[in-house]
Order: C-alpha cells, then sequence, then structure tokens
C-alpha cells in the first residue's frame, strides 16, 4: 500500500489541506473508492477507514489479484468535518455539486477537479454516499439511469437492493453522473446512516464492497454471496408523507417487513402530548427508508416502503 | 392585500408561511412579479420590496394592472441569517420546478411556480453573497436573452450577463419559469447580508420604468435610467487567487482598471509579506470584487467586463 497526497492547499491558518489516497496493487486502474465527501459523512468515512484496513490486511497475505490497481481515498473534505460543517468549511459550498471540476475556478471546483483527476479512467467507482433528508436506509447500491448503467454489476454488491433513479439537473455535477459519462461503472453504497456511526449497517457496506472486488476477480477473498438484489425503481417505492408536524414517535424503522394497516408512527402535540396524526402503512412491504428525527415538519417525507 | 401561498406545519407552534403583497389598481390586464429572499443571506432585495410597495402605496392612481412582491421566498433562512434552507441544508435556487407530490421543499417550491405562472414578467433579486460584491447586473440565459435583454435594459443597471446554458441551471427559478413562458430576469446586486439603499432605489426606478413600458404605469419616473453594457460585446474575466491568505484591496468595486492595474494583495499577517500581486489581465470594469478578506486557493477574486479578450498570464 501506498499512502499518498493526493492534493494538498495550503489555508490562512489552519493546517493545510490534503487530500490523502491509500493506493494497492499495480496495474490496470480497477476500482476507485471515495469515503466522505461532506463534512458529516462520518458513517462513509468510518466504511472507508474499514476497507482500507481489510485490503491492507489481505495485500499482507498476498490477496490483491496481480495486475489491478485500487485507489482508496476515505475523506476528501475533513477540512468541513473538524468543525462540524456539512459543505465546504469557507463558503459552504458542496464538493459533489462541483464535478468534474474546474482547475482553474474556485476553491470547491479546484479540489472536485484534482479529486476526478485522480479517480477518472478507472474501470469501476464506488461512492459511499448520503443522502439530504435525514433518516436511515436499508443498504443498497444506487446508480443514475444514464443509459450507461450495468445493473448486473451493481448486484455483485450483494446488497438487499439496487436503485434505479432519473437525474435531476443537479446531478449532472455530481461524481456519480461524471464517473459514467467518463466511461467508468459507478455505484453509490448507501450503507443506511451519516453522521452517526452504525457499526452493523457500516459492516454490510464494507463487506459488500469487498464482495464485488472479489467477483471482479481483484482480490481472492471468499464471503458469502450477500442477497439476490432486488431492482427496483425510485418510482416503485411507496412515499408517505407526514399530514402534521409535530413530535415524531417513531415505531417502525428501516429494515422492518409491515403489514398494510400496521402502526408506524404517531405524531405528537410537543405541548401536550396528544396524538395529533397516527401513520398507518398503506402496503405490505420493507420499510425502504426511515425519517429518524424527533421533530418532523408537515408534509415530509416519513417513510418509503419497497411493496411485496 | 397579504395573501399567503403556501402554510405548512413546523414542529412546535409555528406555520412556515411564505406570503406576498399583491397590488393592485385599475383595469390593465397586466401583472408583474418581485421575487427575493430565496436565499436567506441575500438582503438588497428587501429593500426593493419596501421602496417600490412603498411608492406604489403613494401613487396607486397611476398603477393599472397587478404588482405581487415576495420577500421572502425562504422565510426561515431569511430570519436566521442561512443561505439555504433550515434543517435541510439544501440551496432553494437548486429544488425548482419542485414536485406537486413531493415533499415540503419540493411541494413548496411547486406552488411557488405554480403562483408566479402567467406573470408579464418576474423579476428575481439575488444579493451575490457574503463574499463578493455585484454591479447592478441582470443574468440571462443565452437561450432567452432575445425576450429579455430588451425588459432588462429597461430596469436601471450597470451590466447584462448572458450566460451559457448550464444543465445545473436547470434547477434554478428563473429557469423553471422562463421554460413555461413565464419570463423571468435574476438580478444580481450588493453584497449579502447588507443593503445598499443606492442601487436598491436605482432598481426601484428600473422596475417603473420597465412598468411605463409595459403600460402598467403613468406615473413620474428617473429620467436618469442607466444604459447597461452588454456583455455579449466583450469578455468576461475571472480573477480566482491563487494562494490561501489575507486580501487587501487595492481598486474600488465598479471602477475602470487598465491591464497591469494592481486590484489587492494576498498577504501572509504572520511574516508580513506579499503573496500575490493581482494584477487585472485587461482594460475593463471591476463588476464583481471580493470583499471578505479571507481566501483559499481559488477564490473568486473580480470579475472584470472588458472590450478586449480575457488573457491567461500577464
Amino acid at each position: 500500500m501506498k499512502q499518498e497526497i493526493l492534493f494538498q492547499m495550503k489555508s490562512p491558518y489552519r493546517d493545510d489541506f490534503k487530500i490523502q489516497g491509500f493506493r494497492f496493487g499495480e496495474g490496470e486502474k480497477s476500482v476507485a473508492i471515495v469515503g466522505a465527501m461532506r463534512g458529516d459523512e462520518i458513517q462513509q468515512q468510518f466504511t472507508c477507514s474499514q476497507v482500507v484496513k481489510n485490503l491492507i490486511e489481505l495485500e499482507n497475505e498476498g490477496k490483491i489479484l496481480p495486475g489491478h490497481e485500487i485507489l482508496v481515498i476515505p475523506s476528501a473534505n475533513h477540512f468541513s468535518m473538524n468543525i462540524n460543517k456539512r459543505f465546504w468549511a469557507m463558503d459552504n459550498t458542496d464538493i459533489n455539486r462541483m464535478f468534474p471540476g474546474y482547475d482553474k475556478g474556485e476553491t470547491t471546483q479546484r479540489i472536485a477537479a484534482a479529486l476526478f483527476d485522480e479517480v477518472r479512467g478507472f474501470k469501476y467507482g464506488i461512492q459511499l454516499a448520503s443522502f439530504y433528508m435525514p433518516g436511515e436506509f436499508i443498504p443498497h447500491v444506487r446508480m443514475m439511469d444514464t443509459g450507461f448503467q450495468n445493473v448486473k454489476l451493481a448486484k455483485k454488491f450483494g446488497l438487499p437492493y439496487v436503485l434505479i433513479r432519473k437525474p435531476k439537473p443537479y446531478d449532472t455535477a455530481v461524481l456519480n453522473y461524471n464517473w459514467q459519462v467518463f466511461d467508468t461503472q459507478a455505484f453509490s453504497i448507501y450503507s443506511g446512516d451519516t453522521d452517526t456511526i452504525n457499526k452493523e449497517s457500516a459492516k454490510i457496506a464494507w463487506f459488500s464492497i469487498l464482495r464485488f472486488l472479489n467477483s471482479m476477480k481483484i482480490i481472492d477473498n471468499k464471503i458469502h454471496d450477500g442477497f439476490n438484489s432486488c431492482v427496483l425503481s425510485d418510482n416503485e417505492l411507496e412515499t408517505i408523507k407526514s399530514d402534521q408536524a409535530g413530535i415524531l414517535y417513531n415505531l417502525r424503522g428501516a429494515k422492518d417487513e409491515v403489514k398494510q394497516g400496521d402502526l408506524l408512527a404517531k405524531i405528537l402535540d410537543p405541548f401536550t402530548g396528544a396524538v395529533r396524526s397516527e401513520i398507518y402503512s398503506p402496503v405490505d412491504g420493507t420499510i425502504f427508508f426511515a425519517h429518524d428525527k424527533p421533530l418532523i415538519h408537515q408534509n415530509t417525507l416519513m417513510y418509503k416502503i419497497v411493496k411485496f | 392585500m397579504i395573501k399567503t401561498i403556501i402554510s405548512e406545519g413546523l414542529p412546535v407552534d409555528e406555520q412556515l408561511l411564505i406570503r406576498k403583497k399583491v397590488i393592485q389598481n385599475g383595469t390593465g390586464p397586466k401583472r408583474i412579479c418581485i421575487v427575493t429572499g430565496t436565499h436567506g443571506d441575500e438582503l438588497e432585495g428587501q429593500f426593493v420590496c419596501y421602496e417600490l410597495t412603498r411608492r406604489l402605496n403613494e401613487n396607486l392612481r397611476f398603477l393599472d394592472g397587478t404588482v405581487e412582491v415576495y420577500p421572502a421566498l425562504n422565510p426561515l433562512g431569511v430570519d436566521s441569517v442561512t443561505r439555504g434552507i433550515p434543517t435541510f441544508d439544501l440551496d432553494m435556487n437548486r429544488i425548482f420546478p419542485g414536485d406537486k407530490y413531493g415533499h415540503l421543499i419540493e411541494h413548496t417550491a411547486y406552488e411557488i411556480i405554480q403562483d408566479l405562472r402567467g406573470a408579464d414578467m418576474v423579476i428575481d433579486i439575488h444579493a451575490s453573497n457574503i463574499f463578493l460584491r455585484e454591479m447592478p447586473q441582470a443574468r440571462i440565459n443565452v437561450q432567452m436573452s432575445k425576450k429579455l435583454i430588451p425588459y432588462a435594459n429597461l430596469l436601471n443597471i450597470d451590466f447584462i450577463w448572458i450566460h451559457d446554458a448550464a444543465t445545473v441551471l436547470e434547477s434554478t427559478l428563473a429557469h423553471s419559469l422562463n421554460i413555461i413562458k413565464t419570463p423571468t430576469i435574476v438580478v444580481e446586486m450588493g453584497i449579502g447580508m447588507r443593503i445598499t439603499r443606492d442601487y436598491g432605489n436605482r432598481l426601484v426606478d428600473g422596475i417603473l420604468n420597465m412598468m411605463r413600458k409595459m403600460k402598467m404605469w403613468s406615473g413620474p419616473i428617473s429620467k436618469e435610467i442607466s444604459k447597461p453594457m452588454l456583455s455579449t460585446t466583450g469578455d468576461v474575466c475571472f480573477i480566482n487567487a491563487d494562494v490561501s491568505g489575507i486580501i487587501i484591496p487595492s481598486v474600488s468595486h465598479s471602477v475602470d482598471v487598465k491591464k497591469g492595474d494592481l486590484l489587492c494583495q494576498i498577504v501572509d499577517p504572520f511574516e508580513g509579506v506579499i503573496l500575490q500581486n493581482i494584477l487585472s489581465p485587461v482594460d475593463g470594469v471591476v463588476f464583481t470584487l471580493r470583499t471578505y478578506p479571507v481566501v483559499y486557493e481559488g477564490s473568486l477574486i473580480a470579475r472584470i467586463f472588458s472590450k478586449s479578450a480575457c488573457i491567461e498570464d500577464l
């Protein structure tokens, strides 16, 4: 393993900002893995660190197969993580809205350009991603329907679900989309959490990455096959929104199987504790996403359910 | 009359309210809308809303049509000094046209579009950010330029910047309205978290001037309406910091500069040394200038409009 500084920038008063890469093996540019690009993606950083730990062990055992190069970048934005900010510490811009970047542009455009310069040209690209809504997901692989996506490959992660969604205009500036445009098979792994570490779901995510690398014959690390992934599009999920605002009392969470009519949550009056609303499942299915903050706005996404 | 276009519950004893002021007189069918406060830290539009409403209230007899004023599309942001939408950490100007069946924010964006739909003109006022000061200017997508430039010319601004179509900008309010044939001009002026009274007064003069041309206003208008420069008659040069440090400006905003003029210095206060002298690469007008002193590599320092082509290095 070679630990390299891929990008370095001076700050007026803070320590230098550095993006570090961990490079394994030599040969074809096989896989690039990117962890936290936002300051609150602690689960993603942790997951990526475990991938690095496992790859170091595999390399020591000679189990990284010849002819493959793997690049892991656990963090591209610790300047924000260290001060509890989600977006870039100085101007609050989002590095993951700056791809493919511009090396003569603004700071986060330059960071994105430097990062993309390192990760483009790999055969496969894996990003540990997060969602802008607070909540917990079933671990899944997410792909954009760009016409370049390869669902068969996505299933090799062995996660319960592969979700395909139509890109929106802002998606054209995210890493995953640009990877695909530049001929890299790109996958976003959602492991469930963002600003807290959930070791169980993180383990599912890093095992899925090792499973994929094994399946692609990049490493020799036999682990169980995982799930026969169910492939979904976003519009196949049943969406439940809050009809009231208040304190959210969740009774069911992500991964739970539910029956039509099951009580999923209550929304309580924050002054009297009276029940303002009871949220029932409209279908039989599995909860794919569950809002998990204690306060909820009206008309806000609470659950997404995969129908049986 | 103040109308509520959005009312959604917040967790504890509060509604998210988005409201507009409707000022109507006469029988004229024309309707213009003034919107601002999409980014909660951009406040220049607040004075424009106040001053336009004040002048219309005092001279209502000259109005023939409807003026709708939306001072805060992102009221939670404006009232909490937050650029994006608090709790969601989203840039509101990247979620349009919204979604009728979407969650709170997407649904809100959808309802805003529906409310503005069909207006004869929408002026979407922005105020840069806390880092950069902008000359009063209109920003127009090249695809809409033929229709919108004649209106922008009336607004008493200094510059019209015709920019290329970028996919990411398709999620802005202005683009979403323009594609449903509701003409919308983005005005950028001043700086975040501040009000520049002179700019505000100028734009109000310009809006009344535009209303007069639209036959909505028969009252007095300013005799000194500025004729803006048009970006397609020259080139826009971007000047970014090569190093991180503290900037000490050497020129004022909105001035003419010559090629080689010192715009600012980036200094190191520890060592007492100059890290970079930033020189103008062209003759032109400084229409954007950084005022926030701390810079990183890449921070935008200035934009200069020049009649000659930009060059990379001096």
